[in-house]
């Protein structure tokens, strides 16, 4: 595409055609709703700008097979909803291991188990983060509308390969299915980083030596580079050190500090209406939509409310929350789980300010009308 | 590298010498399988830098700490989703996948009858000792009836798997049986195995005497190697034999050799009619 398209699409069709502008050539899904129409866009485009589709044999499978496109040097990517998200916790640490840049998408629905295939939640949260076995450190993104399934896709194909990481596109069936303009710049105009690779002679690569940033070198599969994507415990030079706790311990740091100690490069937030709040509504996803609009109605009211939105979920943009805390007297986490989110903010905020959770499940979004209720509760109450 | 390489040669290419000894118990036959597989690739001459070498978890699972290649070692049962990704992403690369008898046939089971059902362009190793060798000796699909394992101490009352006829029935295209017994034999096996396009298994039974042996009163190393004599009939012999005469007897050799479309060629057509504007 060499010009600029503005189309009325679904979200999941804007996820697809921003992976494909991202230069994401490599798709290895199973059918979940509601993120099927994800996997049947790039069934179809895939193959007409070169690249591959293939459907495997389970959730599993499927990020398998991402994982190992992933290594051969092609951008890949996999999308799923929460039960698929469950079996792919164990491929997904698998990628955190061994260090493969790649995009999942998780449309969530609502749990727990098979849950409502066509109702929106926000019930991964924890899951996306800490779903998989061990400690490790991971990139979630959060997009609330169409428009955004197109540009933070793309956002999240560029971290996966700069941060030489799996990055979750935490989406919800709301901003999936739902239809909204959507502006696509020039494909070619979108520029997309490309992992580190090694310049050195082969028989010196170090395939787990980070950079100032934590970050190493990634040879493609297939080049004079041998190495071990191993998914045990390994060295720098990526053999076995099942026995050396030294090795282990500078390994798992290095896993979760890449993220951590870079968090700068990577969150992403917005405010609006923050300078004067004393009350401030933390929000994500579709119910970002949702509190912006009680914002506005509580100001109206000349309620002193504010809007804040991670778009990055994790790493947590912790110092800009407890900026928040430090001049706000509330915050109000607004959330369709049992409350999930709203422990790290808690923990960012460190009693500066009183953190509500105002939690919501069953498969319906919350309304502004009942964020705009529990903000006159907070105001009366204060 | 002579046309006819030593063994010193063959070794100093094919492994590291730093990484040695080996994990795997004295008496056990993955050595001779991991020996087995670089004479194969040997022989078919592969390029070095494009030959990848994927392998699961388990005993089996470790010859890659020790070879040369580039290789992915995934979570336990799930190296040939990884080997499905790596060549369908580079079809000019060369995909070896090593894995155990529970490796394949129990944890990874689903992605093994799909992969044959798809007929990818990669070469399975299973290393088949009838048991779960690195976490102690449990029974495993392929556990003979009523042999003894370390979760089956009353004897095994489920019927095994018979990996080759799971592989066919699946639509694999090359299917072998090898044995360590019979080295010469599994080279080429192999060798067949990674020349043929499509997806290729070789089933091949390799003694687990530490655990196995022990617990079911195999007796010696040398013993249970030689037993693999009686346990099995070349498949060219078998023709000729009766059902009471083969008595359970594995059969040995290439068993299914056949033409189909493979997975990544169909593909590429596929990209050819997309990019012409057809459906």
């Amino acid at each position: 595409m060499n010009k600029t398209q503005v189309k009325l699409i679904r979200g999941n069709d804007a996820c697809a055609e921003g992976a494909i502008a991202a230069g994401v050539r490599f798709f290895a899904g199973y059918p979940i709703t509601p993120s099927s129409e994800i996997a049947t866009a790039m069934a179809r485009r895939l193959p007409q700008v070169g690249g591959r589709f293939i459907q495997m044999e389970d959730e599993i499978g499927s990020l398998g097979a991402a994982i190992g496109a992933a290594l051969t040097g092609v951008k890949a990517m996999d999308a799923t909803s929460g039960p698929g998200m469950s079996l792919k916790a164990e491929n997904l640490g698998l990628a955190a291991m061994i260090e493969v840049p790649l995009l999942l998408v998780d449309v969530q629905r609502v749990g727990p188990s098979i849950g409502m295939a066509t109702s929106p939640a926000q019930g991964d949260v924890m899951q996306a983060r800490y779903g998989s076995h061990g400690d490790y450190g991971i990139i979630v993104i959060s997009p609330s509308s169409v428009q955004e399934m197109f540009d933070l896709t793309i956002k999240a194909v560029d971290l996966s390969e700069r941060f030489r990481t799996p990055v979750i596109l935490l989406a919800d069936q709301v901003v999936g299915h739902m239809r909204e303009k959507v502006v696509m710049p020039p494909y070619d105009e979108i520029k997309t980083a490309y992992r580190p690779e090694p310049s050195g002679p082969p028989e010196e690569y170090l395939p787990y030596r980070g950079d100032e940033a934590g970050i190493p070198p990634m040879a493609k599969f297939g080049t004079p580079y041998h190495w071990y994507a191993n998914s045990s415990s390994h060295g720098e030079d990526s053999f076995q050190a099942t026995g050396d706790h030294v090795i282990s311990e500078k390994l798992i740091q290095r896993l979760v500090n890449k993220i951590e100690k870079n968090k700068k490069e990577i969150i992403e937030v917005r405010g609006e209406l923050l300078d004067d709040a004393e009350i401030v509504v933390l929000a994500y996803g579709c119910t970002a939509r949702s509190a912006r609009g009680a914002v506005l109605k509580a100001r109206r009211e000349g309620i002193k409310a504010g809007f804040f939105r991670p778009v990055v979920l994790w790493p947590v943009p912790d110092e800009e929350i407890a900026q928040v805390a430090n001049s706000a007297r509330a915050i109000i986490v607004p959330e369709m789980n049992m409350g999930q989110y709203v422990h790290p903010v808690r923990e960012a905020a460190g009693g500066k300010a009183e953190v509500f959770s105002l939690s919501k499940v069953g498969g319906l979004a919350i309304s502004s009308d009942e964020i705009l209720a529990k903000i006159r509760e907070v105001k009366k109450n204060a | 590298m002579p046309e006819k390489a030593n063994l010193s040669q063959l070794y100093n290419k094919y492994f590291y010498a730093d990484q040695m000894p080996t994990m795997w118990c004295p008496g056990c036959g993955n050595g001779v399988v991991a020996m087995s597989m670089c004479r194969a690739i040997e022989r078919v001459g592969t390029d070095m830098d494009k030959l990848i070498h994927v392998a699961g978890i388990g005993c089996s699972s470790v010859a890659h700490w020790y070879t040369t290649f580039t290789a992915l070692q995934t979570n336990h049962g799930r190296a040939l989703a990884g080997a499905t990704g790596i060549k369908f992403a580079n079809p000019e690369l060369t995909v070896v996948v090593t894995m155990g008898d529970g490796d394949c046939a129990a944890i990874g089971g689903n992605h093994f009858i799909h992969a044959c059902r798809r007929n990818i362009d990669v070469t399975a190793i299973v290393y088949n000792n009838f048991n779960y060798g690195m976490t102690g000796g449990q029974s495993s699909p392929t556990t003979p009836l009523n042999s003894r394992g370390i979760s089956a101490p009353y004897g095994n009352i489920e019927a095994p798997f018979d990996i080759c006829k799971l592989a066919e029935a699946a639509g694999a295209t090359y299917v072998a049986r090898g044995a360590v017994y019979y080295t010469k034999d599994l080279i080429s096996l192999i060798e067949g195995g990674i020349r043929h396009k499509g997806f290729s298994v070789i089933d091949v039974l390799t003694p687990c005497v530490t655990v196995y042996g022990r617990r079911n009163k195999q007796g010696t190393p040398g013993e249970m190697f030689k037993a693999q004599k009686n346990m099995t009939v070349s498949a060219k012999k078998a023709q000729k034999m009766s059902t009471e005469e083969l008595n359970g007897r594995l059969m040995r050799g290439v068993l299914v050799e056949r033409e189909a479309p493979e997975f990544t060629e169909e593909y590429e057509k596929i990209i050819t009619r997309a990019q012409a504007g057809g459906e």
